[in-house]
Order: C-alpha cells, then sequence, then structure tokens
C-alpha cells in the first residue's frame, strides 16, 4: 500500500471511479441499447399527447402507417434510390478530388497558399446559401444536386486528409530514407500507410457531410429525393410522412457510419490510440 | 583475449572523415551557429560516443553524417566519396525508435531488406535472424504498440543492422529508456559489436554510457558546437557492468563528467 497520502488518494479515486464503472458495466452493450431506445420512444410517445407537440409528432403508428402512404404514392422508392445516387454520387466526386488536392497540398507549399484559405472560407458558409448560384450556373435536375454534395464532401474530405498527409510523423520518412527508400517508397509505403486513418475519418466525416447537406442540394427544384419530400410535405403539413422521412434520413447515416468505423477497426488496429 | 587487438589501434583506415564543418540555421532570432569548425576522422570499426549538453549540436552533426541534413560550410565523407544525401552504407537509429507502427516487428526487418532487394521468403528469413540477435524471433508478428520501449528499441537495432550499413549512427538510442533497460541494451549492443563489428558513432548524454561502450569519447562543447576534447578509453573490451566499479572507469568518468559539467554551466549562463 502507499503510504503517500496523494498517492492514496488518487488509489481512492480510482476505486470508486471502478465501482461505478462496475455497475454500468455489468448491463450488456445491447441491453443499454434497448434502454436508450424505449426511451426515445416514450419521449416521442409524450410528445404525441403533448397538445403543443402532437402535431409535429405524431406517433409511431401513423408514421409507421405512412410507409404505406408513401408506397401508395408511388414515391417512397423513387425518394430513396434519387437521394442515394446524389449522395453516392456527390460523396465519390469529392473523395477523389479530395485526395489529389490534400495530397498536392501537403506536399507544394505554393498549392496550399493558393487553395487552403478558400477551403476554410468556404467551408464555414451554409451550403443551403450557395445553392441559388448553382442552380443558376448549372441548371435544375440531377446536376447541381451533385455538384452541392460534391463540394460539401470535397471540402471536409480535403481538410482532413491534408491534415493526415501533413502530421506524417518526419522521423518515419527520415528512417526509410536512411535505409535507402526511394521517394516513391516513401510515397507508397510511408505516407500511404500513415495517412490511412485520417482518411478512413475523411471518408466517414464525407458520409455524414453529403447527409446533412441532402436537405440543400435537393432544394435545388429536385423532382424527388428524401430532402425535396420533406420540403413539398411541409407544404401540406403532412407531419408523419414528414417524421418518417427524416428517421429514415438518420437510419441511413447511422448505418454508413456503423460500416465505415467497422472497416476503420479493421484496418488502423495498429495504432496505438484510436480516434471518435 | 583478443580484447586488446580490438582497441583503438585495431585500424587505421579512415571509414568516416569530417572535413571543418560548420552548421548555421536562420532562426526568428537570427543566424544561429551549431557547429563550428568540427574535424574528426573515425576509423573502421571503431566505436566512438558524442557527450555533450543539450543545443551542442550533437544530433546536428549526426544528421549531416547521415546525410539528412546539409552542412553549410565543409565537408563530410564515407570512405573517401563525399557525402551529399542519405546511403545504405550509413544506418541510423533514432531515439525515438521510428519503427512503422502499421507493420509487425518482423515486417519492419522487412522493409530495411527489401529496400536491399531481398524479396520475398529470403528476406522473411533473415529479418528472422536479425530478430534474434536482439532476442526478439518470439515476437515477430507483433505490432509495435505492443513492445516495450527498450524492446522497440531493439527492433530498431535489429532493422538498421539487416540493411547492412558499414556506419551505424545512433542518436541517444537509449535516452527515453528506463536504468536498468539502458544497461540491459549497452551490454547487448556491445555484444552484437563484438559479433558483428561495425562503425558506430553514438551519442548520449550519459557520461558512464559513454565510456562502457566507446574506443574514443568526444566531448563537445555548445554555442558553437565545437570539439572540446577527445578522451581515448583504454578500457579493454569485453566490457561488463563491473567495468564500471574499476578505479580506472571512475577516473575517466570523473574527467570527462567535469568537463561537460562546465559546458552545461557554461549553457545555462
Amino acid at each position: 500500500m502507499p503510504e503517500n497520502g496523494q498517492n492514496d488518494r488518487k488509489g481512492d479515486f480510482l476505486m470508486e471511479k471502478k465501482n461505478n464503472k462496475g455497475l454500468a458495466d455489468r448491463i450488456p452493450a445491447k441491453v443499454w441499447l434497448l434502454i436508450s431506445f424505449l426511451a426515445a420512444m416514450l419521449l416521442w410517445w409524450v410528445l404525441s399527447i403533448i397538445p403543443a407537440t402532437s402535431r409535429a409528432f405524431p406517433n409511431v403508428f401513423k408514421v409507421l402507417g405512412s410507409i404505406k402512404t408513401m408506397i401508395d404514392r408511388n414515391v417512397l422508392f423513387k425518394d430513396l434510390s434519387s437521394s442515394l445516387i446524389s449522395v453516392c454520387s456527390g460523396y465519390v466526386l469529392g473523395f477523389v478530388i479530395a485526395l489529389p488536392v490534400a495530397i498536392l497540398m501537403a506536399w507544394y507549399k505554393p498549392v496550399r497558399y493558393i487553395i487552403e484559405p478558400w477551403i476554410q472560407f468556404i467551408r464555414n458558409i451554409p451550403p443551403l446559401a450557395y445553392v441559388p448560384l448553382i442552380v443558376i450556373a448549372a441548371g435544375v435536375g440531377r446536376k447541381p444536386q451533385i455538384i452541392v454534395i460534391t463540394i460539401a464532401c470535397f471540402l471536409i474530405m480535403c481538410v482532413t486528409i491534408y491534415q493526415g498527409v501533413i502530421n506524417v510523423d518526419e522521423t518515419l520518412i527520415k528512417a526509410a530514407r536512411v535505409l535507402g527508400a526511394t521517394d516513391k517508397d516513401i510515397f507508397v509505403r510511408v505516407i500511404a500507410p500513415a495517412t490511412l486513418p485520417f482518411i478512413l475519418t475523411a471518408i466517414r466525416l464525407g458520409a455524414s457531410v453529403a447527409l446533412t447537406t441532402l436537405i440543400a442540394a435537393e432544394s435545388t427544384g429536385a423532382n424527388a429525393g428524401l430532402g425535396m419530400r420533406i420540403r413539398s410535405l411541409n407544404n401540406s403539413f403532412e407531419s408523419a410522412p414528414m417524421l418518417l422521412y427524416i428517421i429514415i434520413i438518420g437510419i441511413l447515416g447511422i448505418t454508413i457510419e456503423k460500416l465505415i468505423k467497422t472497416a476503420e477497426r479493421r484496418l488502423t488496429s495498429w495504432q496505438e490510440k484510436r480516434e471518435i | 583475449m583478443a580484447g586488446e587487438e580490438r582497441n583503438l589501434t585495431a585500424s587505421d583506415k579512415v571509414r568516416v572523415r569530417i572535413d571543418n564543418v560548420r552548421k548555421v540555421f536562420n532562426t526568428r532570432n537570427g543566424e544561429m551557429v551549431a557547429l563550428n569548425g568540427v574535424s574528426l576522422d573515425i576509423h573502421d570499426n571503431e566505436f566512438i560516443c558524442v557527450v555533450g549538453p543539450s543545443g551542442c549540436g550533437k544530433s546536428t552533426l549526426l544528421n549531416i553524417i547521415a546525410g539528412l541534413s546539409e552542412p553549410t560550410s565543409g565537408k563530410v565523407y564515407c570512405d573517401g566519396k563525399e557525402v551529399t544525401g542519405t546511403g545504405t552504407e550509413r544506418g541510423v537509429v533514432f531515439q525515438q525508435y521510428a519503427l512503422f507502427p502499421w507493420l509487425t516487428v518482423k515486417k519492419n526487418v522487412m522493409f530495411a531488406l527489401e529496400m536491399r532487394g531481398v524479396k520475398g521468403k529470403a528476406a522473411e528469413e533473415e529479418a528472422m535472424k536479425y530478430l534474434e540477435m536482439v532476442d526478439l524471433a518470439k515476437f515477430a508478428d507483433h505490432y509495435p504498440k505492443e513492445l516495450s520501449g527498450g524492446m522497440k528499441q531493439r527492433v530498431a537495432i535489429a532493422r538498421a543492422y539487416a540493411a547492412e550499413p558499414e556506419v551505424l549512427l545512433m542518436d541517444e538510442p537509449f535516452g527515453a529508456l528506463d536504468a536498468q533497460t539502458r544497461t540491459q541494451l549497452q551490454t547487448e549492443l556491445l555484444e552484437t559489436w563484438e559479433k558483428k563489428r561495425k562503425t558506430c558513432f553514438f551519442i548520449t548524454h550519459d557520461v558512464e554510457e559513454a565510456i562502457i561502450l566507446a574506443q574514443r569519447v568526444i566531448i563537445m562543447s555548445a554555442r558553437p558546437g565545437r570539439i572540446k576534447d577527445i578522451v581515448d578509453i583504454d578500457i579493454p573490451y569485453p566490457r561488463t557492468q563491473e567495468t564500471k566499479m574499476t578505479p580506472h572507469f571512475m577516473e575517466l568518468k570523473n574527467h570527462i563528467w567535469s568537463q561537460v559539467y562546465q559546458e552545461y554551466l557554461e549553457v545555462r549562463k
């Protein structure tokens, strides 16, 4: 036992914390998830019976019932596929542009000095603000939607990957160089794997940005899409299908995030500390 | 034993020649002279240790010999050829280990072999030999994050050896380790060096470490960094930790330590 008072107290503190944790740990994570789910359902139910909020939050049965309504109207699957096409194309395009730009920015200072301030500048403007300009330039339809999502994805992914490339531990590059590595070896065998965790983070952040930009993207006069439908349902005050669509977007987001996180864990298990 | 003949008279062949090297850094507060007029001949298979207060340019000198940094004036020759960049005949062991965290221990060593053109099965087998040399064959498939600091540095030494350099440059390799691990690695390094002789240029701030390892100890002074004194360590190999108890060792330690301490006081002024 440590005699030192301070150590002692620290020890006690840790013990206490451990005990508290023990209580929470005894219940498996899946059960916690269920509890969390039930709590949300309870809250939803409360909101659906309070007169002030009941119009915005119709109960779960009404919302589930609206699945049929939307299928009958022949729009649900059209909206889903339209949104997924826009999100996926914009996202992939954003990544394909972000990767080389980020690397160029990290390697060539002039490129960095010219591009970086603008990336930071545009990144802080909500996409909804520049949507009209894009519609004026690109017309209505699929094209402006993809452009808006591409821009948003590009910005966040470029910044994240760039951070990764410039944060590659200099000593690792030196170590490779003294072992006889050429520039190509260093790029392929040191910089690429060292940046991989950041690239995966970028892929995850990009997916989330793609979805959150969807509403803005589909305010470009789309004729189908999850975001477009929410806006049009808003005009007819149909809150049940609206809530349904909001939940669908949420489910899409969390599914994509979970998938990417699994891949992240597999590919970067060698890391000392894991990013959140 | 053959200990005697391993001493500094062993080879007159100059492996590395440092010729009047000067290095100036441009900092916000103007020019900073890191090294001034440093000249030194390092003989083949010689073990040299460099001691000095922090900021005396020890690491700068090592980086220049490694080819990772260029001297402002003066030249470094390795085997008579001017050093203009890195080269596989000069290996480096860094204080921060510099292992590739995404590669297993074995693949880290294989990296060095593959750069030399050894591929596939042959590289794997040879990597295992180097890991056996540092007694880490058991950990071949572990990732660096699963190893202690001492083990990481042993992997780094194995990797440096795997590149088969003529000169091994070590920048405070044991600086981040605890006293026991450090002593153990010193012994192991000496054993390895006696088995597979290399020219070693070893930077440390630990005077005892310098004396137990080196044939010559270079004492550097700070601001600007230059060679203050060179002390021949005439203790025969093999040296053990008991060597540290001998009166002669103490004598050398006092002599070197007092000079380093003077420099340390200078820096504090």
